[in-house]
């Protein structure tokens, strides 16, 4: 054997045992992710509700009528508008209060592993456990939050965090409207995940060579000069990147919204009607016609994202 | 006062202002939960904005009740957290069996299409939770796999798939080809090294990994919801808990016990691998 065929047979070698290896992993993704996707959009273009799914095939007619269905339902427009006012609300303020738990944890002082362990915990606790906890404490009869605030903040009267729509806030004179339950779903979303960006935020703060800021002191920067200059650079390319994985997720989060309030109240998220779809209506055909606008309207966001941001997300993916 | 005076004095104590608020925050619910657990109903209803009440007055009746099973007058809640471990378990063997392999090679073998990995990855963490719900739920009722943990299990592992290679990978590629190269030398073939160097070297990353997914598997919801809410022996303790509260008036104070009883397992596994697990997680963003 010369020694150029055997370099090229180590190296088809390599290929082949690397394609072996990964091949679990392929398959299980195909089996229950691709195929599944693939599937939903052909549902979406089927009338076929759950009764009917043993006998569904994949050639049964096609139509457009789910899509008229889900577009024509009330409520359909306003749903998608609550949709992204959650995923951005809930963005930027898991992403706000991570930063500022990642600044303020920067520097060690006693107790600080201590603390950064606790700040875990929103994050790791089961979500069905911290929603209950949330709703008992936010119930208007027997909430501390309500109790707390009627005793001591002088509220008149039980604030429904829940179960609210809208209440009129007056400021200065001036009566403005506060989608309360909404907020509430958003701010439990900020809590539950600052955890996340703070995490991956303080490694990164870390990270950053220590002689840069303080020759920054030497040079008479203040603080916020600090931040502005040497921090926030190193900072920004990961904020960039959390803030589209968590837009992601919670444009299609279902549980934190469905355990809270059913998504009753002005929180009817999509995946919430995705759900009900499915569910409450047995009607799969529109179920899947449902899960396939909200893809596409969330690819389409990313889209924008990736034309306007690419550049500082750049080289994480590697 | 000039600038910097000022800003560091400001700064300074607004420090301490934001962490002592991070820590109520982050804090109080879960005292809450467990201070609620151990207090009889009535006097929630009485005196809902107690902070603290003596031992005295503490009950374990509604850990009894939420654990005690169904024919005994409780919620049955032993034999679900028995299901829980089951689906999580079978999730964490079944993802790293998937994993620890597609791991090494995405390391350490040049393959055709390695580069392109990770775009499937992204692509799975793009696409919504609920969009596959609709076709999973078809198809594993078709297959009569809807209402069996071991079918959650595998719905499961699309969810943990992607996270487990990419922590895992970020470990092997901290591990030194050399050490490697001298097992070839030794006359290793590719599958020993692999086993008997790799994976040992590898082993407190597998740990950590092998908690995340039980974490994730652990804790989920809306799988478990659509897949098994038919079959109140298959119930998971998320889901049980959920249903608890959604039918027969069921005391808070209950419902505070089973998620204590929720919580417990998980915060434990937590903190008893914090350091590996939040490393595991992080690393690679500390590269710039």
């Amino acid at each position: 054997m010369t020694s150029t065929t055997r370099v090229r047979t180590l190296r088809q070698r390599e290929n082949r045992d690397g394609l072996l290896l990964i091949s679990p992993t392929l398959l299980v993704v195909l089996a229950v992710v691709v195929l599944p996707i693939l599937w939903t959009v052909v549902l979406a273009f089927q009338r076929i509700r759950l009764i009917d799914i043993q006998r569904a095939g994949l050639f049964d007619a096609y139509t457009l009528r789910n899509f008229t269905t889900v577009l024509g339902s009330p409520g359909f427009w306003s749903s998608l508008g609550t949709t992204v006012v959650y995923a951005v609300g809930g963005t930027l303020l898991s992403l706000g209060l991570g930063l500022v738990a990642a600044l303020a944890l920067r520097r060690p002082f006693r107790g600080r592993a201590l603390l950064r362990g606790a700040m875990l915990l929103p994050y790791v606790a089961p979500v069905v456990a911290v929603a209950f906890v949330w709703e008992v404490m936010l119930s208007p009869q027997y909430g501390i939050v309500n109790d707390w605030g009627m005793r001591l903040l002088g509220w008149d009267e039980p604030i429904a965090f829940l179960t609210d729509r809208e209440t009129t806030f007056s400021l200065l004179g001036l009566q403005i409207p506060v989608p309360v339950a909404l907020l509430t779903v958003i701010v439990f979303e900020g809590w539950r995940y600052f955890p996340f960006a703070f995490l991956f935020l303080l490694a990164r703060t870390q990270a950053i060579p220590r002689e840069l800021e303080e020759a920054a002191v030497v040079d008479g920067a203040a603080p916020t000069q600090r931040f502005r200059h040497i921090v926030w650079p190193q900072l920004a390319p990961v904020l960039a990147l959390l803030a589209m994985l968590r837009f992601v997720m919670n444009f299609n989060k279902f549980d934190d919204v469905y355990l809270l309030t059913g998504g009753g109240s002005g929180t009817d998220v999509a995946s919430v009607r995705v759900y009900d779809f499915l569910t409450a209506r047995f009607d799969v055909g529109a179920a899947s016609a449902q899960a396939l606008v909200l893809a596409v309207v969330l690819l389409a966001f990313l889209a924008v994202y990736l034309k306007f941001f690419a550049p500082a997300a750049d080289g994480k993916e590697s | 006062m000039t600038r910097i005076g000022f800003e560091n004095r400001l700064f300074g104590a607004l420090r301490w202002v934001v962490l002592a608020g991070l820590a109520v925050a982050t804090l109080f619910p879960f005292y809450y939960m467990l201070l609620l657990s151990v207090r009889p109903v009535e006097q929630l209803l009485q005196d809902p904005g107690a902070l603290w009440v003596g031992f005295s007055e503490w009950t374990t009746e509604t850990y009894a009740e939420v654990l005690r099973p169904e024919d005994a007058g409780g919620q049955g809640m032993l034999a679900l957290l028995t299901n829980s471990a089951l689906v999580s378990l079978a999730t964490v063997v079944l993802t790293l069996v998937v994993t620890i392999p597609g791991a090494y090679a995405v390391s350490r073998l040049r393959f055709v299409g390695r580069g392109q990995v990770h775009l499937l990855f992204l692509a799975v963490y793009m696409f919504p939770a609920i969009l596959l719900a609709v076709p999973l739920f078809v198809a594993f009722t078709r297959l009569g796999l809807r209402g069996s943990l071991l079918g959650l299990a595998i719905v499961y592992i699309a969810q943990t798939v992607p996270v487990s290679i990419y922590m895992l990978r970020n470990y092997l590629s901290t591990i030194p080809d050399a050490i490697e190269e001298a097992a070839a030398i030794d006359g290793c073939s590719r599958w020993q090294t692999m086993w008997r160097v790799t994976m040992p070297l590898a082993a407190p990353a597998l740990l950590a990994n092998g908690l995340y997914v039980f974490m994730i598997a652990w804790n989920e919801f809306l799988f478990a919801l659509l897949f098994l809410v038919e079959d109140r022996d298959g119930w998971t303790v998320s889901l049980g808990l959920a249903q608890l509260s959604s039918g027969i008036e069921v005391p808070k104070t209950v419902l505070m016990a089973g998620s204590v009883v929720l919580t417990i397992p998980i915060v434990v596994l937590f903190y008893a691998a914090e350091r590996m697990l939040t490393e595991g997680l992080t690393s690679g963003a500390d590269k710039g």
